[in-house]
């Protein structure tokens, strides 16, 4: 009888401490998972304490980041966008033929990338919208047609100065320097690209918590019948997130593209499942449960200490990928299982 | 006649709320019983219990006299109850051919084998059609069942059923997917079932098809019978039953108000596919009540002139100038409101604060250059908590963890801030406690005494009689009374709903 009693209420005492363990870990688990593998890697491996590592660890996620800012986009009007990965492929072959086949300047390229960006995901918008087909059916079929057409136009192949074209003269154009810089260049001591993923977070960030079209955004999300007898014009926003998601993916492109240099025509292939991948760990992050700009990048840092630290340490590539697979499993564990909060349903998982 | 199923003071409860309690009904060989009752008065539960879904109720269920236990949806039907549900999507298997779904409870007891082909079962969906006399030939029984119309489903179904050689039948709201000649062709086979001796239990809202059909009806109200009569029947008292004889609140001190000039005026606008178009003039200072039953073309006016659901007919006019909202969105812009019927599906959003849900119709003016100022949506939100006496921790509260009346008041207040010039509220009162209802019953007042004309629609007619001025009687689509408050009173309003069309 005692004994019950007194077991009894160490059982009360118990629940609030684990309560407070769950809550801590569904809000800091990511960002505890992330600061462990840098301090694991800073202390383990002395290369991968060297600066440039660090900067080149942090141009590796920028890419990934930018093109989880975009899934992280349609996700928030409750979508997912899968042709992310063919947008940022497609860029790089735009820009290659931009400039190599037709001998136009850089600002060229990057007009021409961002407005095919956008016209991609104005497809996907129209889909996806106006003709009611699934956001991830939609965005699938689009990410084949995209990847299609590319090789397409370059006839399966990988575009680079000298090439022999279908006239019978050779490619005069190159990768002017000042494209070339989008990648290699620096502000300061910061790399271009990790500016532009910096610059694209904060942007995002205000865009998606700050403004009324984020807010609006978020409102379809979360449910887009009360958003629209709220007396919201649905379809207008659900369009631009698509948009957005376009434009950012063809940032992304535009970086590949200056890192690599020339029109390769499997750039980009990668990309797609990093991207959702970030986006998913961001979701986690401070226990939101909702896609955020912030968490996405946070996922893609995450993802370049995880990548860096175990290429260093001599883990193979395809071995990288089950670390990232449990990885994702963990933190989807976090915003799935251990919060209390209702995960809205993502279609992409 | 003889009985076939009865059912003795039966009764069901989940956790401690109880659903039914000591319901006893007779089913007799050859009639038709109705069954009547407003939304959770217990009508699907108890379709349920007979049908297998709900085992562990209390009571006793006989059939031929006999005790059973229908545990299962298989016991029942080898009972011989069978049950065609509302829901079409329930029974019928997409992805099937007409075929297969006929002979689809053999096909679950792989009666065909576990290897069958269209072939094989082919001579005995034909059989099962004919049962119905359906005139479905090979090729029409070789299609997807999804090519079916509604109505086509709904036959299919109920042949299924009666291939079983049903000793009773549930019928759910049988009609609400057909048209009218569908109807009548399933009227006649009811009668026919009738003449071959089976015992049929009829649900339906519409009391013109149990005025037609049925032999005796039952009224269930909280889950317990209100009344049993048998021809002719008594519509006021069977209306009253289902409704409640509520004690009128004591004669509020409400001044009945009417409007002066007319502010929204529909014109020839229909409000159910069979209807005649009606004309509705609604004046600036007034609270209108509309009052109807279920399918009497409430939400269909509500959300017609709102834009939610536009009016396929028909044109309005607000202050003078011609008002054809497509979307809610036009609405709004004009200043015309909706509170929708389902808060949860319609007006919530999961995880958001009062303040962001309060400020959301509005975001465009509180952010016109974009930027949402730090605080306008919290400020926004303590408004309404004010206006309403909202009970919460303030306006970073989450509006799905408030009760359903306090969610009501924050949807409510939210339209409030906006100056509504017409605000339209769907059952605002239903799952709202009696505190929520005074309070924004007490704002509406004050809303229309400004200028604006409000709109409520309710199946409850004491709701309609404490805070309206004036009252419309819908009842198939059809304005069946429109009259002012101290013009009318309780019985009449509920002798004009009870009409059979």
């Amino acid at each position: 009888m005692d004994l019950a009693r007194k077991t009894a209420r160490t059982r009360v005492q118990a629940i609030p401490m684990r309560e407070r363990v769950r809550e801590w870990t569904v809000r800091y688990g990511v960002i505890a998972i992330t600061l462990f593998l840098l301090v694991l890697f800073l202390a383990t491996e002395d290369t991968f304490r060297r600066p440039t590592t660090i900067l080149s660890m942090l141009k590796y996620a920028s890419v990934i980041a930018i093109a989880g800012l975009g899934v992280t986009t349609a996700m928030v009007v409750g979508g997912i966008d899968l042709s992310v990965g063919g947008i940022a492929g497609m860029a790089v072959t735009i820009a290659a033929m931009t400039m190599v086949i037709y001998n136009q300047i850089g600002l060229i390229a990057v007009a021409g990338v961002l407005v095919a960006g956008a016209a991609v995901g104005l497809v996907n918008a129209l889909l996806i919208v106006r003709l009611r087909i699934p956001d991830m059916l939609a965005t699938l079929s689009v990410m084949f047609v995209i990847q299609g057409l590319k090789l397409v136009f370059v006839s399966g192949q990988s575009v680079s100065s000298g090439m022999p074209l279908p006239d019978g003269t050779f490619a005069k154009g190159h990768f002017t320097a000042d494209f070339l810089w989008i990648d290699n260049g620096f502000v300061g001591p910061i790399p271009v690209p990790v500016l532009i993923f910096l610059v694209l977070t904060v942007a995002m960030w205000i865009f998606l918590t700050r403004t009324r079209w984020g807010r609006i955004m978020y409102a379809i999300g979360a449910n887009p019948e009360a958003a629209r007898l709220a007396g919201i014009r649905i379809n207008r926003y659900h369009a631009l997130a698509y948009v957005i998601s376009g434009l950012l993916a063809a940032v992304a492109g535009l970086i590949l593209a200056s890192r690599i240099g020339q029109g390769d025509i499997s750039a980009g292939n990668s990309l797609l499942l990093d991207s959702i991948a970030v986006a998913l760990v961001g979701m986690s992050v401070m226990g939101l449960n909702l896609p955020n700009a912030w968490g996405t990048s946070l996922g893609a840092v995450m993802l370049g200490i995880l990548i860096t630290g175990l290429t260093i340490a001599g883990v193979p590539y395809y071995a990288q990928d089950v670390v990232k697979g449990l990885v994702l499993v963990l933190a989807l564990i976090f915003s799935f299982t251990l919060s209390r909060k209702r995960t809205r349903y993502v279609s992409a998982v | 006649m003889q009985t076939v199923v009865s059912l003795t003071d039966v009764s069901m409860a989940f956790g401690t709320n109880r659903v039914l309690s000591g319901v006893s009904v007779s089913l007799r060989e050859g009639s038709v019983l109705a069954l009547i009752g407003a939304n959770g008065a217990g009508k699907s539960t108890l379709i349920k219990i007979l049908s297998g879904v709900y085992p562990g109720h209390g009571g006793e269920i006989a059939v031929d006299g006999k005790p059973v236990v229908i545990d299962s949806p298989s016991v029942a039907r080898s009972l011989g109850i069978h049950t065609v549900h509302q829901r079409i999507a329930d029974g019928v298997v997409p992805g099937l051919t007409v075929a297969e779904n006929l002979v689809f409870d053999e096909l679950a007891r792989s009666s065909f084998g576990t290897y069958f082909s269209l072939g094989k079962i082919l001579p005995r969906a034909r059989a099962v059609a004919a049962v119905l006399e359906l005139p479905w030939d090979d090729d029409f029984l070789r299609r997807d069942v999804f090519d079916l119309g509604v109505a086509d489903q709904q036959l299919l179904l109920l042949a299924r059923a009666l291939d079983q050689d049903p000793r009773m039948l549930v019928l759910d709201e049988p009609t609400s997917a057909l048209s009218m000649a569908e109807v009548e062709r399933l009227f006649a086979l009811i009668r026919r079932l009738k003449e071959s001796g089976v015992a049929i239990l009829y649900v339906s809202h519409h009391l013109s098809e149990i005025d037609t059909l049925a032999d005796a009806l039952v009224v269930l109200r909280d889950g317990r019978i209100m009344l049993e009569q048998g021809r002719p029947f008594g519509w006021n008292e069977v209306v009253r039953a289902m409704l409640g004889e509520q004690v009128l609140a004591e004669e509020t001190d409400v001044v009945e108000r009417r409007g002066t000039d007319v502010r929204l005026e529909l014109r020839g606008v229909r409000l159910r596919p069979d209807a005649a178009p009606q004309d509705l003039a609604f004046r600036a200072g007034e609270v209108v009540g509309v009052i109807g039953l279920l399918g009497a073309g409430k939400s269909e006016l509500a959300r017609g002139i709102f834009g939610a659901t536009p009016f396929t007919e028909g044109s309005m006019v607000l202050d003078g100038r011609p008002y054809a909202p497509s979307s809610p969105s036009d609405a709004v812009r004009n200043g015309v409101f909706l509170v929708p019927e389902d808060r949860s599906a319609e007006a919530l959003l999961p995880g958001w604060s009062i303040g962001r849900t309060a400020a959301l119709p509005f975001i465009s003016s509180i952010a016109p250059r974009g930027l949402v100022p730090r605080g306008a949506e919290a400020k926004r939100g303590r408004w309404v908590i004010d206006q309403l006496d909202v009970v919460c921790t303030g306006d970073g509260h989450d509006v799905d963890e408030l009760s359903g009346g306090n969610q009501q008041r924050v949807v409510v207040g939210r339209w409030l801030a906006g100056k509504p010039r017409v605000l339209v509220l769907d059952e605002p009162f239903r799952g709202v406690d009696i505190g929520a209802r005074a309070a924004i019953g007490l704002r509406l007042r004050a809303l229309a005494q400004d200028g604006a004309v409000v709109i409520i629609t309710s199946s409850d007619v004491d709701e309609i009689l404490q805070g309206s001025d004036r009252v419309l009687v819908l009842g198939d689509g059809v304005v069946r009374a429109d009259t002012y408050l101290t013009e009318t009173n309780r019985d009449q309003i509920i002798e004009r709903m009870s009409e059979i069309a």
